[in-house]
Formats: C-alpha cells, sequence, structure tokens
C-alpha cells in the first residue's frame, strides 16, 4: 500500500517537477517570476487535444503542443519582459507584465474552446493497467512519468554539455559577464523562454492526458503549488525544482492516503511558508535572499 | 591617567567581524577624534567596509567593543546607532533616488525635530559645494559628482559627531578630487570627526590627519599619511615586495 | 441622475469596496513592501463580520470593528515571520498565507465549507460603504502629512540608507502591514454585508491578482493611484460591455499596456502631465 502510494507519488510529482522547472529556469536567468507559465501549461493541453481531435497521432500533437508552448514563451518575452529589461523595471512590473499576458491567453482559449471540459479520445487510457508486483500502474501513468524524466535529462543534458547550456548558464550567474565575454544575450533569453515554456506546456499536457480532462482554468491550481515547489527546492536551482516536485508530490499523495484529501493543498502551502521563514533559499538554492 | 579619558569620537578596541567561517576583520582598534579625519586604506578585500558595516550595525561584531563619545553602540540596531550621532556616505551611492534633492538633504536629519527650510537646505548643500544644483530635481537624476556631494550633505544633515565616508572619491577626476578634500577638511574645521575609507592616496594625503591601514582584516601600520606610505608592510601589501614607495 | 445612481448603486458599491482594497494593498507598496495577503485580511474580516451578524445578531458597527480588530491582529502575526523576506520572496509567502487561509475556510464548519456562509444581513448600504470609504481616505491624507509617511517613502526607497538616516524601518514594514490588514478588514466587513453570501474562493489568488493589478494601473506608490486604478477596474468592464467576449482580452492587454508605456500608472501619467 505504501508502495502504491510513493508510486503514484512518483508520477504526480515528476509533473509537478516538469513544470517547476521551467519556472525556476526563468527565475535563475532572468529574476522573474513568470505568472503566465501556468496559461502556457493549460494552452499547451489545448493544442494537442485539438491536434488529436484532428486526426494527428498523439506522439505528434505532443511534440505540437510543446513547439507551440515554446513559441508562445518566445513572444510572451518579446512583449512582455524585453522591453522591461532595458528600463530596469524591477520586481513588481514584469510579474504584472506576466499576468497581463496569462489573462490574454486566458482569454484566447475561451473564445476558441469555451469553458467547457474536453476530454482525449483516449487510446491510452483504455489500456489495462499493469501490475509489477505489489505496484499497479495505468499506461497512462507510466508515459506521463516517463516523458517526464526523459525531458528533464533532456534539460539536464542541454544545460551541461551545449553551448547554449552554458550561454544560459552563464547568463544566469552574471548578465553583465556574459554579454562581455560575447553572449548573444536576446537569443539566449529567448531560447531560455522556449525551453521553459515547452516544458510547462509539456507538463500541461501530460497532466490533461493523466486525468483526461483539459479546461480553460487547468493551470490555476499549479501555479500555485509550482511556486511551492521551487520555494522548496530553491529558487533558480534546477536539481531543487525536480527534487522538491518529487518531494510535493509523494508527500501530497500520502497525506491524501493517510490523513484527508481535503487539506491536501494546504501541506503544500504549510511548507512552502515554513521555509521561506526558516530557510528562504530552499534545499538547494545557492542565491542568498536579497535582503535590503 | 589614573582613569581613561572619554573620547568624544569613535573609538573601536579589539573589533572583530565573522562571517560564518570567514573572519573578515581581526582585533582592530582605532579612534576617530572629534575635528580630526582618519583614513582607512587597504587592498580590496582587506575588511574595510566589513570594518565599517560592523560601526553602523548592519552586522554584528564577534569580538571586541565600539564606542561613541564613551558609549557602546555595537549591539545596536542601525536606526539608533544613526540616531546615536554616526552619519555614512556609501560605496555604490544610497540616495532617495526617486524622491527630490531637497527632500534627501532633509532625510539626512529625520532622527532630528527641527525643520528643515529652503535656507537650511540651501545651507548644508553650500558646505559640500553644491549651490547650483535644482532642489526639485530627483536626486538620481543630478551628475555622479554632484550625487556623492549630495550623500555627504545628506549625512551633515543629522548634525553627526562622526561620518563615515566610504570611497567618496571613487569616479572622479583631480579637479573634483580636489574639491572634495576642501570639503573634507571644513567640515573637520567645524569640529566632526571623520573616517575616511579611500583608495585615492592623493585623498587621503591631503585629507587625512592620520592614517591606519588594514590588510586581511588586520591593522598593519598605522601613521601619518607620509609615514605609511614608505612603511615596508604597507607597500608590501598593495603592490607586491619589490615596490620602493606608493 | 438619481435614477442612474440607485439601479447602479451595487456597482457603485463595489467600486468603492474595491477602493479600499486598493487602499490597503497601496499602503504595503508604498513601503516597498510587496505583501500580497489582502484578500486574505480582507475575507478574515467578513467571515468574522458574517459569523457574528447571523449567529450573534450584531449590528454593522460593532461588527466592522471586531472584524477589523481581527484582520490587523492577523497582519502583526504574519508581520512577524515574514520579516526577514523581501521581493518576491515575500509576495510568495504572503501568499502562501492565503492559500492557507482559504483552504482552511474550506474545511472548518464555522465558516461552511466550501458552500460558505450565506444569509448576511444586508445592512452595509451605500451610505455606510462611502463613509468608510472616506474617513479611511481622511485618515490616509492625515498619515501623509506625518513623519511616518516620510519614514515610508524612505524605506521604499532604499532600505539601508533609511536606517543609515534613523529610520526604524523594521517598525515602518509591521506598522504598514498592520494599517493594510485594518483597511483590508472593513473592506471585508462591508463586503459581507453587502453580498448576502460569501465562500472562500471571494477572498483568493483571484481577488488578490485583482487588487494587485488596480494599484499598478493607478499607480503603485500612491494611495490616490490606488483609488484611480480600482475605479478604472471597477467600471471598465462596463463602460466596453459592447466588446463582450473581447472584454477579458481587453482587460489583459490594458494591463500590459500600462506597465509596459506607463509604469508609473495614470497617477504618474498625470504628474507627468502636470510638470
Amino acid at each position: 500500500m505504501l508502495l502504491q502510494q510513493l508510486v503514484n507519488g512518483l508520477v504526480v510529482g515528476s509533473v509537478y517537477a516538469l513544470f517547476a522547472v521551467g519556472y525556476t529556469l526563468v527565475f535563475g536567468v532572468l529574476d522573474i517570476l513568470n505568472l503566465a507559465h501556468a496559461a502556457i501549461f493549460m494552452i499547451a493541453a489545448f493544442a494537442t487535444y485539438a491536434l488529436v481531435a484532428a486526426g494527428v497521432p498523439l506522439w505528434l500533437a505532443f511534440l505540437g503542443g510543446c513547439l507551440l508552448a515554446g513559441l508562445v514563451g518566445i513572444a510572451l518575452d518579446r512583449v512582455a519582459f524585453a522591453p522591461l529589461r532595458r528600463r530596469n523595471a524591477g520586481t513588481l512590473i514584469p510579474l504584472i507584465s506576466s499576468i497581463g499576458v496569462s489573462i490574454i491567453i486566458g482569454a484566447i482559449a475561451r473564445g476558441i474552446w469555451g469553458i467547457d471540459e474536453r476530454h482525449f479520445p483516449n487510446a491510452l487510457g483504455d489500456a489495462p493497467p499493469i501490475h509489477l508486483g505489489a505496484i499497479t500502474v495505468t499506461t497512462v501513468e507510466l508515459v506521463t512519468f516517463g516523458a517526464a524524466l526523459a525531458l528533464m535529462l533532456g534539460l539536464s543534458y542541454v544545460l551541461r554539455a551545449t553551448a547554449l547550456g552554458r550561454n544560459i548558464r552563464a547568463v544566469a550567474e552574471d548578465r553583465v559577464a556574459a554579454v562581455l565575454l560575447g553572449v548573444d544575450l536576446e537569443k539566449t533569453i529567448a531560447m531560455t523562454f522556449f525551453i521553459a515554456s515547452a516544458l510547462g506546456g509539456a507538463a500541461g499536457i501530460l497532466t490533461g492526458l493523466h486525468y483526461n480532462s483539459v479546461t480553460v482554468d487547468m493551470g490555476a491550481g499549479i501555479e500555485l503549488k509550482g511556486l511551492a515547489v521551487i520555494i522548496l527546492g530553491g529558487m533558480g536551482s534546477i536539481t531543487g525544482a525536480v527534487v522538491g516536485g518529487f518531494i510535493l508530490g509523494a508527500v501530497e499523495t500520502l497525506s491524501v492516503a493517510y490523513i484527508s484529501s481535503n487539506w491536501r493543498d494546504a501541506i503544500a502551502f504549510g511548507v512552502m511558508f515554513l521555509i521561506l521563514v526558516l530557510r528562504p533559499r530552499g534545499l538547494f538554492g545557492k542565491r542568498a535572499l536579497r535582503a535590503a | 591617567m589614573a582613569a581613561r579619558e572619554i573620547m568624544s569620537g569613535l573609538e573601536l578596541d579589539g573589533v572583530a567581524v565573522r562571517y560564518g567561517g570567514v573572519t573578515a576583520v581581526r582585533d582592530v582598534a582605532l579612534a576617530v577624534e572629534a575635528g580630526s579625519v582618519l583614513g582607512l586604506i587597504g587592498p580590496n578585500g582587506a575588511g574595510k567596509t566589513s570594518l565599517i558595516n560592523a560601526v553602523t550595525g548592519i552586522v554584528g561584531i564577534d569580538a571586541g567593543s565600539i564606542r561613541l563619545g564613551g558609549k557602546r553602540i555595537d549591539g545596536i540596531a542601525p536606526h539608533r546607532i544613526a540616531r546615536a550621532g554616526i552619519a555614512r556616505t556609501y560605496q555604490n551611492i544610497r540616495l532617495f533616488g526617486a524622491l527630490d534633492v531637497r527632500t534627501n538633504v532633509s532625510a539626512g536629519a529625520f532622527t532630528q525635530s527641527k525643520v528643515f527650510d529652503e535656507r537650511a537646505v540651501r545651507a548644508l548643500l553650500a558646505r559640500v559645494d553644491l549651490n547650483e544644483v535644482d532642489l526639485d530635481a530627483p536626486a538620481a537624476s543630478i551628475s555622479y559628482g554632484d550625487q556623492r556631494r549630495l550623500e555627504i550633505a545628506r549625512a551633515l544633515a543629522s548634525n553627526p559627531t562622526v561620518i563615515l565616508l566610504d570611497e567618496p572619491a571613487a569616479g572622479m577626476n583631480p579637479v573634483e578630487t580636489a574639491r572634495l578634500t576642501s570639503i573634507i577638511r571644513t567640515i573637520a574645521a567645524s569640529g566632526i570627526g571623520m573616517l575616511l575609507i579611500e583608495h585615492d592616496m592623493t585623498l587621503v594625503r591631503a585629507a587625512c590627519d592620520a592614517v591606519v591601514v588594514l590588510n586581511f582584516g588586520e591593522v598593519i601600520a598605522r601613521g601619518t599619511p607620509a609615514s605609511i606610505a614608505v612603511d615596508p608592510l604597507v607597500i608590501e601589501a598593495y603592490l607586491g615586495a619589490d615596490t620602493v614607495a606608493i | 441622475m438619481i435614477s442612474f445612481f440607485t439601479s447602479h448603486s451595487k456597482l457603485f458599491d463595489q467600486l468603492a469596496i474595491n477602493a479600499l482594497l486598493a487602499l490597503s494593498l497601496s499602503v504595503c507598496l508604498q513601503a516597498g513592501q510587496l505583501a500580497l495577503a489582502q484578500a486574505a485580511f480582507m475575507g478574515i474580516a467578513a467571515y468574522i463580520g458574517a459569523i457574528l451578524a447571523v449567529s450573534a445578531g450584531l449590528p454593522l458597527l460593532p461588527c466592522i470593528a471586531i472584524g477589523a480588530l481581527a484582520s490587523t491582529l492577523a497582519a502583526m502575526l504574519l508581520a512577524l515571520p515574514v520579516r526577514g523576506l523581501r521581493g518576491v520572496f515575500l509576495a510568495i509567502a504572503t501568499i502562501g498565507f492565503g492559500e492557507i487561509l482559504r483552504i482552511v475556510a474550506n474545511n472548518l464548519k464555522l465558516t461552511g465549507g466550501g458552500e460558505g456562509l450565506s444569509q448576511i444581513p444586508s445592512d452595509a448600504n451605500t451610505f455606510v460603504i462611502y463613509g468608510a470609504l472616506i474617513i479611511v481616505c481622511i485618515a490616509l491624507y492625515l498619515l501623509s502629512r506625518t513623519k511616518f509617511a516620510l519614514a515610508i517613502a524612505l524605506t521604499r526607497e532604499d532600505e539601508t540608507a533609511a536606517r543609515g538616516v534613523g529610520v526604524d524601518t523594521a517598525g515602518v514594514r509591521f506598522w504598514t502591514l498592520a494599517l493594510g490588514g485594518a483597511i483590508a478588514g472593513i473592506a471585508g466587513v462591508l463586503y459581507a454585508h453587502s453580498n448576502f453570501f460569501i465562500t472562500p474562493a471571494d477572498f483568493g489568488f483571484g481577488r488578490m491578482e485583482q487588487i494587485l493589478v488596480a494599484c499598478v494601473i493607478g499607480g503603485s506608490t500612491s494611495a490616490i493611484g490606488a483609488v484611480v486604478g480600482s475605479i478604472v477596474l471597477t467600471l471598465l468592464p462596463e463602460t466596453i460591455r459592447f466588446l463582450a467576449d473581447y472584454r477579458e482580452v481587453t482587460n489583459g492587454a490594458i494591463l500590459l499596456g500600462v506597465v509596459l508605456f506607463a509604469p508609473q500608472g495614470i497617477a504618474g501619467l498625470w504628474r507627468r502631465a502636470k510638470s
């Protein structure tokens, strides 16, 4: 029973981790809390749904959704953040900017698809659950976990072993120095947004598949949960986002199983609040708090 | 002398500052008397800014004592230390940028109950040779050199016992530095003590009555500007062992 | 003319309450604190005001007094653990605080769980609501003439330099958060007593976002800006009603427009136009 719950927690956690990674990547590189990340999460799910409904095979639709998410991310930066970069605008203004864009994205989604819940014509969901000893997993859960893991490993590879990854890390470390060393700042930032948004979109698609439900407000819950994850993991730390996501997924699933489901979300926020008060840099955050 | 004379200025005794495992400042003693200018020099990373952050209460000290007019001020909250009579300027200029020049000056007198009318503001600005500045301009919009001197005017506004100047000449050309020298000497003549952190040796030589040299958190020399300029330990700290004089 | 007001009285009530909420956030923003817990403070007072009225039959004014007192105390309690946090970290911590409270309200029988509380007496009429708004505005105006107001501005501009000239910045942060809690509390009780029923969702992150947007549109560092912003945000959906489906996109676009082209908000545009 415990093992089964842990496995469930891992699946849930893998999606949290995937979403949080995109969140924390943008924060680590740009010091911006991008509140439009959840809107991108949602629109990618809808895009994939629309492609599947038009007859596109699932794996292709998944890629299409991620690609769209990435492009929306680049557009988001161009419209809402790039103009503010030149102005040295502080913390609050980009946050508000991202809220504006998320409202627009939400309105567009509502305009196209309305407020009804959409479902995938689910080839995946019909497959019989797989039994591995004492544990049972559905195909969807396996795919979710596998895809999330693959994407996070892919990100890790990009950051560690490619020139782009080096540039991203340089800009995150010291933007001025990176520019002096010849890094193309705007291109690197655009790619950062592409990657972060594609990952966030992937999380949305996987969530839509996992629960077989796509709605316009599906991003509302994860937006704030994502905050809890990156605080737990340490803002700006990819490892932290991954570890934090899995921890939160596990803790939530266990608490639903053994305590009660009503208080599930309160646990995430309680942990987040405690971390901020006791150890603001979280598990892996290197950056010290910007105290006054 | 049977009893120790109560010093009217700033007095540090055996001060140590540690951050986690690192000792930034170790067993530092120095004194800034009313009306005198003490220079604090040393290579980058020697602990100078840590030391004055300790004096102003931004960081706590791990050993020793800091006294102002005989009363201990270590361990007290920064805003209370300001009220006790210590004012400072900052290495990276910390003006209230969006507020106008007038408000920046009178903000310096926050702890005082007297009201600053335009005449009083102009008088303070005159002491730092900022006679022509537009009082309504946002502080961040005036020139760099003017901003540095505005910071000093703000420090003067509180009628302090001691002013700590953290690299006030950074980025200044020789003409501006000379003007700064005479401003500092005039302030000292009015009875205020000053602790001057600087890298610009011209300013130090011209403005300071005495100098303390810090390296790796410790005092390695003290004396007049002339004597420390030829002190071999000081020269080695700055420039390596083969140089003749600074 | 009169009939215009009476037929739209609900809207004007809403406007005043939104203005109060925007003011409660503005007080914190003026001190440089991105403390996003005003919706939660509003909720605390709303629920207490509602419970007192429904179960104890308390009239409006004592409900306001007790509700606002409770929200102020909550703000003071929150101020303590978050006193070392700045910027985005403070924002997230306060958002978390709000979410925790919302979930608690969702699960307690006292607060009616997810269904909330209903049959709250509608004894907050337009006069009382605007009376409260005017009183708060007068109080804030008087505050703006004091040294505390200067302390708030200095704390916002540069906290270190403010401490260096003798400002007790920790005190400023504490008292502005408390004041924000009080004003949000007044708004909360008025909201409950003019809306017949309340649910936890009324006081969640969505509400907080609205309040934040109102402040930013109006001008985040001025009280007048807060009021103007809330007026715009409340009336705009009505005036562009004809745009129907495009209303939300327009809201988002306006927000974006203000942020990109008028970052000091409408109040800032006004100031620039004057000089």
